[in-house]
Order: C-alpha cells, then sequence, then structure tokens
C-alpha cells in the first residue's frame, strides 16, 4: 500500500515524475526556433531519377546528413546498402559491413552517441537479431534510425516478396515497455521524404524511428525528384549548452525530451541500460526514466502523428491502411466510388504512435472501417480498440508474397454497406486467393 | 494505361531494359511509370523478367494483371507469360529465341535482336536493339525521349554502340509497321491498341 500511495504521491503533487509530466502543458508545440538547420548542399544529390524505394532511402538517409550505416545486407533491403556504401565516401560517410545484426546495431549505438547521424538498414529476420539493442537504444534515448524494408512469413519466409507484417514486433518487439515512432511510405519518393523525416523525429525525441517500408516499394522503380539542399529543413541535435560540470545526462527539456553531449568530449556521460535516474545511475524504482521514455512519445503523440485523409467528409465507409497497401487500395476506392458508395480513406503514415482520437471520432459516423494489411491482422486490431464497438470493422487479410488484389478490398467494402447488423470484434473478409487455397465453406 | 513484361534469361539487360523505357516515359514523357521486378532466386541464366506500367494517371496497382505488350527473350518466357498477354496484345520477341506456337490470340512481331547485336559488335545489347524495335511498334514512349535516356543508362563508352543498336531496332520495327499496315488493311490494332 505505501508503495502505491508513494506513487500516486509522484504523479499528482510533488514527485519527480509529476514535475515532468505536467510541465507538459506549458510546452510550446515548436522548440524555439524549430526547424532552422538546412541539409549539406554537399550530401543531397539534387535531380530527377529513376530509383528504386530501397536507393531513394539510401538517398533520403544521406540527405538528412546521416553519416555512419552500420548493417549486414539481406534481400530485399541490399541495394539501399549498396547504394549507401557506394555514395558514402562522396559525402565522408562510413558503411561497415559488420559481422551480424547484433553487431550492425551496436555500432549505430555508438556512431550516433558520438554525434553522428546513424542508421541500419535491414529486413525481417535481422530485424528481429536486432530487437534486444533497439531497446537498449529506447531506454538510453539514442536517436537512430532502422529501415526494415519488411518482407513476408516468419523465419527465413518469403525473402524476395512483400509482406507487412513486422508492424507489431515494430512497436514492442523488443522487452519491457517503450515507444517508436514508425513511418510507412507508398512510393519511392516517399521512401527519400520519410527518411529524412525519420531521422528529424529521431532528432528531436531522441527515440528509434523505423521507416517501415516493404519489398514492393524497395524494389519499385520510380520517378524521384531529389530537391535543392536549402528546400529540405533538418532538425538539428539536441546539444546541451551549459556548462560542463552542470550536465545531467537525462534530464529532461519541458517537452520531456533531454538534451545530449557527444559522448567523448569531457563530459561526464553515465550510460547504463539498468533503469536509471536523471544522472544515468542505476535506480531500482519507478522514480526512473522508463515512464518518461513512454511518455515523451504519448505526451507528444498530436505532433507525431501524421496522416492523410481523402473523401471522409460524408463517408459511410472508411479504408483504414498504410504503405503500400494504401496505394492498392486507392484502386478500390476508385471503383466503389464508381458505384455510388461513398467511401474515404484514411492512411496511417506514422502507423505509431497510433491515431487513436481520430478514428473513435469517425467511428462515431461512419457505417465501418475496412483494413486491408498484407498480415493476418496487427493494425486492424487498434481500429478495432478504438471503435469502441461504434462501428463495423473489416478486415481484408494477406499472407504475404503479393499484394492485395484491389477487388478484394472493394468486396470488404460492399461488405459493410451491406452489413444489417454489428459484427462482434473484427470480421474476416475472404479473400479470392483464400477461397482458392482453403475453399469458400469455412 | 499500358501493362509490360520484359522477360529473359538474366544477364540479357531484361531489368535494365524495363528501367530504361520507365526512364524514359517518366523523366522525359512526363507519364508515371512503374518498374518492378520479379525477383526469384535466379542468378545469371535463370528466368527472369521486369513489369512495367506506363499511365497518364499515377499507377496505383504496381504490378501488371493483364500484360498489353510482352517483350520475349526465351522460350521458357513467351510460354510463361504468353497467356497473360491481352487478347490483340503485342508480342515482340527474338526469332532466333522464341519458336511461337500457331495463334490468332496475339499480334506477334519479331526481330533478329541478338543477330543485329552481333553484327554491331557485341551481343550484350541485344536488348537495346528490342528497346528500338519495341519504340517503333508500340508508340508507347517517343523516340526522342528513348535517346535522351540511353545516353544516360548506359556506360560512357558503350553509348555510341546503344545508340546504334536502338536505330537498328527502331528501324526494323518501322518496316515491320509498314509491312503489316499493308498486310492487314483492315486491322492496324499494332498502332491503335492505346487506350
Amino acid at each position: 500500500m505505501i508503495e502505491k500511495d508513494q506513487l500516486t504521491a509522484n504523479h499528482t503533487k510533488n514527485g519527480l515524475a509529476n514535475e515532468i509530466l505536467y510541465e507538459q502543458k506549458a510546452f510550446t508545440k515548436k522548440r524555439e526556433g524549430g526547424l532552422s538547420l538546412k541539409a549539406n548542399p554537399k550530401d543531397v544529390r539534387t535531380g530527377v531519377f529513376y530509383i528504386d524505394g530501397d536507393v531513394a532511402a539510401a538517398e533520403g538517409a544521406l540527405a538528412a546528413g546521416c553519416k555512419f550505416l552500420g548493417g549486414y545486407p539481406i534481400t530485399p533491403s541490399t541495394e539501399a546498402a549498396e547504394a549507401f556504401a557506394r555514395r558514402a565516401p562522396q559525402v565522408g560517410a562510413m558503411f561497415i559491413q559488420m559481422e551480424d545484426e547484433l553487431g550492425s546495431i551496436a555500432t549505430v549505438m555508438g556512431a550516433s552517441l558520438s554525434g553522428q547521424k546513424a542508421m541500419t538498414i535491414t529486413s525481417g529476420p535481422g530485424f528481429s537479431l536486432m530487437m534486444e539493442t533497439i531497446g537498449f537504444g529506447a531506454m538510453l534515448e539514442i536517436p537512430f534510425v532502422i529501415i526494415n524494408i519488411q518482407r513476408s512469413g516468419p523465419s527465413t519466409g518469403l525473402p524476395t516478396r512483400t509482406g507487412q507484417a513486422d508492424m507489431m514486433q515494430a512497436r514492442w518487439g523488443s522487452h519491457g515497455e517503450y515507444e517508436v515512432i514508425t513511418l510507412s511510405p507508398d512510393s519511392p519518393q516517399e521512401s527519400f521524404d520519410f527518411t529524412i523525416k525519420a531521422f528529424n523525429l529521431a532528432e528531436k525525441y531522441r527515440v528509434p524511428v523505423m521507416l517501415m517500408s516493404d519489398e514492393c516499394v524497395g524494389h519499385m522503380t520510380e520517378k524521384v525528384e531529389i530537391p535543392e539542399a536549402d528546400k529540405i529543413d533538418l532538425e538539428p541535435r539536441r546539444l546541451y549548452k551549459g556548462p560542463k560540470d552542470k550536465y545531467i545526462p537525462f534530464k529532461p527539456d519541458k517537452d520531456l525530451v533531454p538534451p545530449m553531449v557527444k559522448a567523448g568530449e569531457g563530459y561526464k556521460l553515465y550510460l547504463s541500460p539498468l533503469s536509471h535516474d536523471q544522472r544515468g545511475h542505476p535506480l531500482l524504482s519507478q522514480k526512473s526514466t522508463t515512464r518518461r521514455i513512454v511518455d515523451k512519445i504519448r505526451l507528444n503523440a498530436d505532433d507525431i502523428i501524421e496522416t492523410k485523409e481523402d473523401g471522409l467528409d460524408d463517408a459511410e465507409v472508411v479504408v483504414v491502411s498504410y504503405g503500400i497497401t494504401s496505394r492498392v487500395a486507392y484502386r478500390a476506392i476508385e471503383q466503389a466510388r464508381k458505384s455510388g458508395i461513398k467511401v474515404g480513406i484514411f492512411r496511417l503514415i506514422t502507423v505509431w504512435p497510433f491515431p487513436d482520437k481520430r478514428i473513435t471520432e469517425l467511428a462515431k459516423r461512419v457505417k465501418g472501417f475496412v483494413v486491408p494489411e498484407i498480415n493476418y491482422g496487427q493494425v486492424v486490431f487498434e481500429v478495432e480498440r478504438c471503435v469502441h464497438g461504434n462501428a463495423n470493422v473489416v478486415l481484408v487479410p494477406h499472407g504475404g508474397g503479393w499484394v492485395h488484389n484491389p477487388d478484394d478490398i472493394l468486396g470488404a467494402i460492399k461488405k459493410i454497406i451491406k452489413a444489417k447488423k454489428k459484427y462482434e470484434g473484427v470480421f474476416e473478409y475472404k479473400t479470392e486467393l483464400e477461397k482458392l487455397i482453403f475453399g469458400s465453406g469455412a | 494505361m499500358t501493362e509490360i513484361r520484359f522477360g529473359g534469361f538474366g544477364g540479357q539487360g531484361i531489368i535494365r531494359s524495363g528501367i530504361i523505357v520507365g526512364r524514359a516515359a517518366s523523366i522525359y514523357d512526363n507519364k508515371f511509370a512503374t518498374m518492378n521486378q520479379s525477383f526469384g532466386p535466379e542468378a545469371r541464366g535463370g528466368a527472369c523478367s521486369s513489369q512495367l506500367v506506363i499511365s497518364k494517371d499515377r499507377v496505383l496497382y504496381p504490378y501488371v494483371t493483364r500484360s498489353d505488350i510482352l517483350v520475349a527473350l526465351s522460350q521458357e518466357v513467351y510460354e510463361k507469360f504468353e497467356p497473360e498477354l491481352k487478347d490483340n496484345g503485342l508480342l515482340l520477341y527474338d526469332s532466333d529465341l522464341v519458336e511461337l506456337k500457331k495463334t490468332k490470340r496475339v499480334k506477334p512481331y519479331s526481330i533478329r535482336a541478338t543477330k543485329f547485336a552481333e553484327e554491331l559488335g557485341n551481343r550484350i545489347i541485344a536488348n537495346v536493339v528490342m528497346l528500338g524495335f519495341l519504340t517503333a511498334i508500340t508508340k508507347v514512349v517517343s523516340v526522342e525521349a528513348m535517346k535522351k535516356t540511353i545516353p544516360a543508362s548506359v556506360p560512357e563508352r558503350f553509348i555510341e554502340l546503344n545508340i546504334k543498336a536502338f536505330e537498328k531496332g527502331y528501324e526494323h520495327g518501322i518496316k515491320q509497321v509498314k509491312k503489316t499496315r499493308k498486310k492487314l488493311t483492315t486491322d492496324n490494332s499494332a498502332t491503335t491498341y492505346k487506350k
């Protein structure tokens, strides 16, 4: 009981957590000055190119000022590592092919702490191997970017084919609790743009940011316009500016994010992935920074969340989707609109943090949500949670290897229009492919 | 919207062909062109194909569903992807590498691309001969766009050779189109298939 009381005190009156949590309201949306830094013209390969999503992501990283890639190339992300390695010497960046994924992600931590922007590029199996160290990065609030060109299936799966089944792993794949930010591009152009955005968010919130691309986007070649350097805004590292002896490594600013120093420049920097206090020293209590690494994302979620909406004003059905699937879904939406169905799209650019409020709001006035994703249901359950039983939720599953057939998404849209009752939980739409493989009986 | 599939052995420049046409269409002809490559476990010598969707609007579905054009540089690819061609679709093939079955469903156009390439000095440019042929017959990209794209897509010392190869294929294509027009006075789908 004492412990509980103590906790309550922390959160309501005079505890440490209180101090951090409630000053939040006073925090202005944009930090003073905002994005003041522009990309370095040396890093940006300005022009119009016909390149694939992997290469575009590598160019995006370089344009964002990424100077280190520690990786263990894996299909279907290899092209990104190759492109980065090819360009690295021209811009004074470094690519190290490590002995494995565990080593790769560890080098990224070191590079970032030394003051450089750093990232790794991988796919499913590598992503799994990196999980432990991703938690380490989240715990020590190290800004870095992971590009995950998702492929299909557990384990080795379908190495050369697409999938979107790492979404839940991206969120909480490492043990313990933390929050991350993910971005889902649907084209090579967005691979470029979102990689820059990923670095900006990583620096702003000192958090691992994941570009959750997939094989289809990674291997898709399209026109990519890389703008002039002065058109690219970068988030500078939040450097500590006070006197050396006063530096407290995990003492946050008002937006819950602590400023950083470069390791090795004479500051007292104690980094331990044990639960720690503001000085970084081990602390076996709820007063540690763990609460804050969750809150710094949750309480800033409104600023982080990015979505695209189309036709939601009078929509009866809303398609909630992300990445390549949201693009394919557009074809179904066009067809549905032709037949007079009022359907809108709610595209998640950041899947995590999840736009809870908007879904809850929409659920009060639409018939239902269609959630196509290249997995057997991950983000759909988040949608269901936010709907609070106010509308139907239909999943259009896909086992991976390919993108959805737009006809299946159209079928699910019609299903909602025709539905006379509320389904209990998520209704799984039977796709043509599933009928073919497993029969239509079940 | 036009869906094109290129296919052949790994090493014949199949993927490169898709990239060149896509680049020409999207950068110089200001259309939308999405290229995707079929990856299998194949290395050089195995079956290989690339798919290209060209449209005046944004391409939403990035793969070929029913192709309008099939460019076949191997028998295997021809047999595998011929059924995917739409009725009256265009089949462009190397007559030394592909033996055609009798069919009236599709419109075949043949060129001895590999032989022409060898005559020009290097069989590796057979794909570019084919691209010249494709440009002449299908008009899916403009000649100007292709001529701007090729120098930017090949190593510098091979630019001249590639342009020659392109022109060779293009001339041959123009001749074929004229011949076909004479033969099929009532059916000129070769030039009007575009929607």
